[in-house]
C-alpha cells in the first residue's frame, strides 16, 4: 500500500502568533509556535508528531488542515501548494483531507443526531439527499463498528469510545486520502483506546489511508506510526523511522522522553534508575539562545548555548538537531529489553 | 496497626428519589510508608473511594455499607467536625487538576499556610518559614517570589508541586493521590511522581495512588487493587499482578496497552465492549458482558473474593482464564 511518492510535504513551515499589548492591542512581538518545520509523509503510511504541550505539534496539524495561515513555508498536497489552490481545488482538498480531534464531545454538534453528523459533509459536497445517503451512513457506522441504530442517537447518548468512532466515521464520509488525528485517542480509557487504535489500523489497511498522527503518548505513537518526528519548542529535534527512533534515539530530548515512560512491568522498573529530565519547557515567546533544549540538557556545551544545531543526517531517514549527538551512545533501556524479550509472553 | 483499611465499602448516589449503587465492594489496605495503587477506568469507583475516606462525598452520595478504618478508627462514622480535624493532619489528598483544586484568588502563601495555622497552631511567621522550606523541598526555585504569586502564574507542573507541598504541610500519615499527573506532560509526570514517592518514603507517609496508567503503577507501587464497575476484582503485589494476572479484566487491561519494550507490531488485544452503566441493574459478575470466559454462573451470582496466598481475585473462572493465558504465553 505504501509508496514513496509523498502525499503530504511540509516545507520550512513557520506559524507565528502576534502578542498584543496596550489599549490599541498593537502587536509588540511574535510567538513562533512553529519555527521551520519540514517533513514529508509517504502515501499509505502513518507519520507521528510527538512532543510535550506547547511544542507546536497541534499548530502544525492546523496549518496542514488550513485552519491557520502559515507565516512562512509551504504545505504541498499531492505535489500541489495548498496556499495557491483555486476555490475548486481547495474544495476537493478539503474532502480528501479530514481530521479527527481529541475530544469527540466538543467536536460533535450536540444538537445533531449521528445520522445528520455523518450525512452533512455529503450534502455539503454535493451528494443528493435520499436513500443513497442513508445507505452510506449505515455503511460508515458499520465499518466503524457501530450498529445501524446509532444513526438516531445524539452525542450525549453515547460513551466516549462510541463518540470517537462517530468522529472517525465522519472523517471517512468524504472518502479521504489523508486523516489528521490530533490526540485522537488521548481522552479514552485504556481498554477503549486500544479498540480505537485497532480500528484506525484496520481502516488504514482496508482503505489505504495516510495518517498524520499527533500525540503525546509515545507508546501509542510508536505502535501506530511508521515514522516519527519529535518536536520541541516549535522545531523538530529528531525524526526517524519509528523502530529506529525508539531503539537508537540520537537526541537527548528524545532519549529523555522515552526514559520518562514507565513500563508496565514492575521487575523491569525496579531494575532501572531513571533521572527525570529537569526543568520545564521554556516560554516560546522568550526562547533560549542557541539550541532551545540546552537549559535542560545534560550534554550542553558552550557551542549549544550559542548556536542552534541544524537538523543533520545520522543515517538514511534519521535526522537529529544536536551538536553532541555523538555523545549519545547508550541505546535506551526499553529497546534493549525488547531485543532480549522478542519472543516473550504477554 | 494498619494505617488504612477499606472494608466492603459500598457507596450509593440518590437523585430525585432514585438510588443507584456506584461502588459495590471496595477493599484494600496499606501500612505506613507503603504505596498502594488503585487501578481502574472511568466510572470504576476509584475516586469515590478516596473521597469517602476524606469525608468529601458530594451531595446525594453516601456510604451505604462497609468501613474505612484509619489507624483503627472508622472514619465513615465520624462527625463532620471530627473528620475536619483528621483532614490535612491525618489524611491529605492530592487532586488531579491543580488548576481547579487551588483557589485562583488566593496567593500561594495563603493556601500553603492556612492548614498549618489552623491544624498545627503555627504563628503567621512560623507558618511562612515552614512554607518556604516546603516549597524548597518540592523543588520550587525562588520560593520567596512564588509565595506571593497566584496559581495562574505557575505552570501545571509547578502547581502540582504546590499541591504536594500543601498535602505535606500538616504532616499527614496518609496521602491519597487521585490521578496526580494525568494532566501533565510525560517528563513533568516523571518528576512529580518521583518526588511524591521519595517524600512519602522519607516521611514514612502511606500513599494511595489512584491511576489508570499501568506503567506508573509498575514503577511506583508495591501493591495493587484493580477496580471494575465499582468492585475490587483483583488484589496482589505489583509483581504478582503483572506477572500472573488472574482476573480476565486485569489480563485485558494489560493486553490493551502498547509497550515500548515489545516489538512495535505486537497486536493490542483490547477488552471488547464498554464498562457497565451503574444505573442499569446487572446481576452476577459485573464484568460478564465483556468477558471471554463468562458462563451461566457468572451471569447469575457475584463471584466471591478468593485468596491464594497474598493474591486475591473475584472470578468464577479465574483458573481457566489464567491457565489459558499461561498456555498462550508458552505457545
Amino acid at each position: 500500500m505504501r509508496s514513496d511518492d509523498p502525499i503530504l510535504e511540509v516545507q520550512g513551515l513557520e506559524v507565528g502568533f502576534p502578542i498584543r499589548k496596550g489599549l490599541f492591542q498593537r502587536p509588540v512581538a511574535e510567538v513562533k509556535a512553529v519555527n521551520g518545520v519540514s517533513f514529508s509523509v509517504p502515501r499509505g503510511s502513518a507519520f507521528g508528531l510527538v512532543g510535550e504541550s506547547g511544542c507546536g505539534k497541534t499548530t502544525v496539524a492546523r496549518a496542514v488542515l488550513q485552519l491557520v495561515e502559515p507565516t512562512a513555508g509551504r504545505v504541498l498536497f499531492d505535489g500541489q501548494d495548498v496556499a495557491r489552490m483555486d476555490a475548486a481545488a481547495l474544495q476537493r482538498f478539503r474532502g480528501k483531507v479530514q481530521a479527527v480531534f481529541q475530544d469527540p464531545f466538543s467536536s460533535l454538534n450536540p444538537r445533531m443526531s449521528t445520522g445528520r453528523i455523518l450525512s452533512e459533509p455529503m450534502r455539503v459536497h454535493g451528494m443528493t439527499p435520499g436513500p443513497g445517503i442513508k445507505a452510506e451512513v449505515r455503511r460508515l457506522l458499520d465499518i466503524c463498528g457501530l450498529p445501524a441504530r446509532f444513526a438516531d442517537l445524539y452525542p450525549h447518548e453515547m460513551s466516549g469510545g462510541q463518540r470517537q468512532r462517530v468522529g472517525i466515521a465522519r472523517a471517512l464520509a468524504m472518502n479521504p486520502e489523508l486523516i489528521v488525528c490530533d490526540e485522537a485517542v488521548s481522552a479514552l480509557d485504556v481498554s477503549i483506546q486500544a479498540q480505537v487504535v485497532n480500528l484506525l489500523e484496520e481502516l488504514q489497511k482496508e482503505l489505504g489511508l495516510t495518517y498524520l498522527f499527533i500525540g503525546h503518548d509515545l507508546s501509542v505513537v510508536r505502535h501506530l506510526c511508521d515514522e516519527v518526528a519529535v518536536m520541541y519548542l516549535g522545531r523538530i529535534a529528531e525524526t526517524a523511522p519509528s523502530d529506529r527512533l525508539f531503539a537508537h534515539p540520537r537526541h537527548p530530548y528524545t532519549q529523555a522522553l522515552i526514559d520518562a515512560v514507565p513500563n508496565p512491568d514492575p521487575d523491569f522498573e525496579a531494575g532501572r534508575e531513571i533521572e527525570p529530565l529537569e526543568g520545564e519547557v521554556p516560554n516560546p515567546a522568550d526562547p533560549p539562545s542557541g539550541c532551545f533544549f540546552h537549559p535542560r540538557c545534560r550534554l550542553a556545551t558552550d557551542h549549544c548555548r550559542q548556536e542552534a544545531p541544524p537538523l543533520g543526517q545520522i543515517s538514511s531517514g534519521h535526522l537529529a538537531a544536536c551538536w553532541e549527538t555523538g555523545a549519545i551512545t547508550s541505546t535506551n533501556h526499553h529497546s534493549r529489553d525488547a531485543n532480549e524479550n522478542t519472543g516473550r509472553q504477554r | 496497626m494498619t494505617l488504612l483499611s477499606v472494608e466492603n465499602l459500598a457507596i450509593d448516589v440518590t437523585r430525585d428519589g432514585e438510588s443507584h449503587r456506584l461502588v459495590h465492594d471496595a477493599h484494600f489496605s496499606l501500612e505506613r510508608g507503603e504505596t498502594q495503587a488503585v487501578v481502574g477506568e472511568s466510572g470504576s469507583g476509584k475516586s469515590l473511594t478516596a473521597l469517602a475516606a476524606m469525608g468529601l462525598l458530594g451531595e446525594g452520595l453516601s456510604v451505604a455499607s462497609g468501613r474505612i478504618l484509619f489507624e483503627g478508627q472508622d472514619v465513615t462514622a465520624l462527625s463532620e467536625a471530627a473528620h475536619n480535624d483528621l483532614r490535612g493532619s491525618g489524611i491529605a489528598m492530592i487532586f488531579q487538576e491543580p488548576m481547579t483544586s487551588l483557589n485562583p484568588v488566593r496567593s500561594i502563601q495563603h493556601q500553603l499556610t492556612e492548614g498549618m495555622r489552623l491544624k498545627l497552631g503555627l504563628s503567621r511567621r512560623a507558618a511562612r518559614d515552614r512554607a518556604l522550606e516546603l516549597l524548597t523541598e518540592v523543588g520550587i526555585s525562588d520560593p520567596e517570589r512564588r509565595l506571593k504569586q497566584y496559581p495562574h502564574q505557575l505552570s501545571g507542573g509547578m502547581r502540582q508541586r504546590v499541591m504536594i507541598a500543601i498535602a505535606l504541610s500538616c504532616k499527614p500519615r496518609l496521602i491519597l493521590a487521585d490521578e496526580p499527573t494525568t494532566a501533565l506532560d510525560v517528563t513533568i509526570q516523571a518528576q512529580i511522581l518521583a518526588l511524591t514517592s521519595r517524600l512519602c518514603r522519607d516521611h514514612g507517609v502511606g500513599l494511595v495512588l489512584i491511576t489508570h496508567n499501568l506503567g506508573i503503577v509498575a514503577r511506583h507501587a508495591q501493591n495493587v487493587a484493580v477496580m471494575y464497575g465499582g468492585r475490587v476484582v483483583e488484589r496482589a503485589s505489583a509483581r504478582a499482578l503483572y506477572n500472573d494476572p488472574r482476573h480476565p479484566y486485569t489480563q485485558g487491561l494489560l493486553a490493551s496497552v502498547p509497550r515500548l519494550d515489545l516489538p512495535r507490531d505486537t497486536p493490542l488485544r483490547p477488552v471488547p465492549g464498554a464498562p457497565p452503566d451503574p444505573t442499569v441493574p446487572l446481576p452476577g459478575c459485573r464484568f460478564h458482558p465483556r468477558c471471554p470466559w463468562a458462563t451461566d454462573v457468572c451471569r447469575e451470582r457475584v463471584p466471591p473474593f478468593e485468596a491464594e496466598g497474598d493474591h486475591e481475585v473475584a472470578c468464577w473462572n479465574a483458573e481457566v482464564a489464567s491457565e489459558s493465558r499461561r498456555r498462550e504465553g508458552v505457545a
